[in-house]
């Protein structure tokens, strides 16, 4: 029998026992900054955050989806799940960030160099594909229970199409763009920041909406090492068979679903 | 010394540049190095010289390694080996930092499919290269807004360049490459994605504006008639091969080869070719106050000329002389010829063109004289010349049309 679980314990021992100095560092920092990102949007009241996100819906998406946004976050409020939807929220648009700041750097790199794209790739394939429930454990060894491993498990899940879609919009940028820009004396950086990352915008933002998606569709797995929020409600649901519950859970993380899809679409066609 | 001077310059695109590099210099064919190394020759062993202030046309088909060499001059392609002197200065040889002070001072580039940044405004892509330069925001928009003047773009600074047509793209091209002041411009194909009455609207404006800043311009086209048209010089390309450099009357009355007169062909020649390169020089003439009516019928039945030029002393033209009135004054025993020489006779200066000549074919009787500034016979068109120049037949055939002609 080939025992490639063994070797792979081994080594996941040996990162924890390690790095732990590393871990716990992290750990604070994304802690931290979950733990403000999730009280800052507690402290404003409800009602104004719901205007707010009316608003911007209206600029972003149009009526329908402002209404749409009206409706289901009174609704989400009216279930009694307000503190639980802030902390997804937090949680996921937390995750999302931090997928942008490895992502896009690693997006930019495979575009240019094609030894970086020949590892980075398969190993973008292999994060995605993985099943998500796999990555708890190191996550939980690494970082023990709450939000952080939650968003440990979350950014490998949905860092993938950030990634791949920064790596496309830069290859996308046509031939002849880059050729005039070099001609005109542009540095490596010059072209990325100047031209590349600006033509390949719309095409990072389609990466940014794919991400968020993939980061909710975490939450119920991500609540299963205690990252709170409405997977914890679904969780619930399951584990004590509340079929109504369950439901209640599952409906508020669909309409901030559709919410957060609209917003950041609307931000797409926009630039 | 010259402007842009390349030297041997050959480019191969492949993994054994090194074996194809000694395969070059040996003489192998383009055949040969492709089948035994995998590389693909470029441009071959090119030697051109550009003086500063001149249009030069790189002329050639789709794949002939017209573009290649182009990007040679600024290096977006590198040169496998030979030399290019920009102002006497080696480039293959300038360092990552020299080249980008080079690409940014003194050569801009103007592009087949325009290269502009869609998402900005025709004042920002026109300001692109000087912003690269880090020239101040108000400065380099103050020399933009110069050279869109210049290119007739005035009132459109604040458009996205995705709204314009295509003509209007390619003036902005122009006056994105214009406003860093290059000292060459190279122009690669930059009219050929136009339709055709913007195209011709576009190299008239060239030549005017060029007429004005003289500056150096390497253009690149696959058209001829653009290559005659903008030319100061024109260099012919076949299979990254230099054919022929010349002027582009030089390339339509010489042409160095088949492939070459193939292509001139179907030029309108008419337009092109002046007096200076169809004309007979030293024609047979007749000289006043030195040649009696005995030694002119003698000229004329020699060569069965009707009718011959006379001049007079330091060779100026002074008229004609016609076979019956020469026969006439033999009769009379008159021996001074000066009554009956007829004066009012068309004559073209050295650099009339063909098409201008057309309307004096009439009124030629034997030969259509040509004078320089000072009145003085350079020599003479025979009218079959002109019509060969402008229905593109030869001479056998004109002849048979003219025997035809007669026989009704």
């Amino acid at each position: 029998m080939i025992n490639i679980g063994k070797y792979i314990e081994i080594a996941i021992n040996w990162m924890t026992e390690h790095w732990a100095h590393f871990f716990d560092v992290v750990n604070n920092i994304i802690g931290g900054f979950i733990d403000a990102f999730q009280n800052g949007l507690l402290w404003i009241p409800f009602y104004i955050m719901i205007a707010a996100l009316t608003v911007l819906a209206w600029y972003k998406a149009g009526k329908g989806t402002a209404a749409l946004t009206l409706l289901g976050l009174f609704l989400i409020y009216g279930m009694g799940f307000w503190e639980q939807t802030m902390q997804t929220v937090a949680l996921v648009l937390s995750s999302t960030v931090i997928a942008l700041i490895l992502g896009v750097p690693l997006g930019i790199w495979t575009a240019r160099n094609r030894v970086a794209a020949k590892i980075i790739r398969p190993v973008m394939d292999l994060m995605q594909t993985m099943p998500a429930f796999v990555y708890l454990i190191p996550a939980v060894l690494f970082f023990g229970l709450g939000p952080v491993p939650g968003a440990f498990a979350t950014v490998i899940f949905a860092m993938p199409p950030v990634v791949r879609l920064t790596d496309l919009g830069i290859r996308q940028v046509p031939e002849d763009i880059v050729e005039a820009t070099r001609s005109f004396g542009a540095t490596s950086g010059q072209l990325l920041f100047k031209v590349q990352l600006p033509l390949a915008l719309p095409t990072i933002m389609t990466g940014v909406n794919q991400t968020i998606m993939m980061a909710l569709s975490m939450v119920v797995i991500a609540a299963m090492i205690s990252a709170g929020g409405l997977g914890e409600i679904v969780l619930k649901g399951i584990t004590q068979m509340k079929i109504g519950l369950g439901f209640e859970g599952g409906i508020a993380v669909v309409i901030l679903a559709i919410i957060l899809d609209r917003i950041t679409q609307g931000f797409v066609r926009k630039k | 010394m010259a402007k842009i001077e390349i030297k041997n310059l050959s480019i191969l695109f492949g993994p054994e540049k090194s074996r194809a590099k000694k395969m070059i210099l040996k003489g192998k064919s383009k055949q040969e190095i492709l089948k035994e190394t995998g590389c693909t020759v470029a441009v071959r062993n090119a030697n051109l010289e550009i003086e500063e202030g001149e249009m030069f046309v790189i002329m050639g088909l789709s794949g002939s390694g017209k573009s290649t060499l182009l990007r040679c001059i600024n290096r977006l392609n590198e040169p496998t080996m030979g030399e290019i002197r920009v102002n006497g200065i080696d480039i293959t040889r300038s360092s990552d930092k020299e080249l980008l002070q080079i690409r940014r001072k003194e050569l801009a580039m103007v592009f087949q499919h325009f290269g502009l940044l869609p998402h900005r405004t025709v004042l920002n892509n026109v300001s692109f290269g000087l912003e690269l330069q880090g020239v101040p925001k108000q400065e380099r928009e103050k020399k933009a807004l110069e050279s869109i003047l210049q290119v007739g773009l005035k009132g459109y600074e604040n458009q996205r360049v995705d709204e314009l047509s295509g003509g209007m793209q390619q003036r902005v091209g122009l006056a994105r490459a214009l406003a860093n002041n290059p000292e060459v411009l190279l122009m690669d194909e930059a009219f050929s994605a136009l339709d055709p009455l913007i195209r011709e609207q576009m190299q008239d404006e060239l030549l005017l504006l060029q007429e004005k800043m003289k500056r150096t311009i390497v253009f690149i086209t696959h058209d001829l008639d653009e290559a005659i048209k903008l030319g100061d010089r024109i260099a012919i390309m076949k299979d990254g091969v230099i054919v022929q450099v010349g002027t582009p009357e030089e390339i339509l009355t010489d042409p160095a080869n088949d492939y070459v007169t193939r292509f001139t062909e179907s030029v309108d020649r008419g337009r092109i070719v002046t007096a200076s390169s169809i004309m007979l020089r030293q024609p047979i003439v007749v000289r006043v106050k030195r040649d009696g009516p005995e030694t002119i019928l003698r000229k004329m039945r020699e060569r069965r000329l009707y009718a011959l030029p006379v001049i007079g002393n330091d060779d100026q033209f002074i008229g004609e002389i016609h076979y019956k009135d020469v026969l006439n004054l033999r009769k009379e025993g008159g021996k001074d010829i000066s009554p009956i020489i007829k004066k009012e006779v068309p004559s073209v200066l050295e650099n009339t063109i063909v098409e201008d000549m057309l309307p004096l074919l009439s009124k030629v009787r034997q030969a259509l004289p040509v004078v320089d500034e000072n009145n003085r016979l350079l020599g003479v068109i025979p009218p079959s010349a002109i019509i060969i120049e402008m229905t593109g037949k030869d001479e056998k055939e004109i002849e048979e049309i003219i025997q035809n002609a007669i026989d009704l």
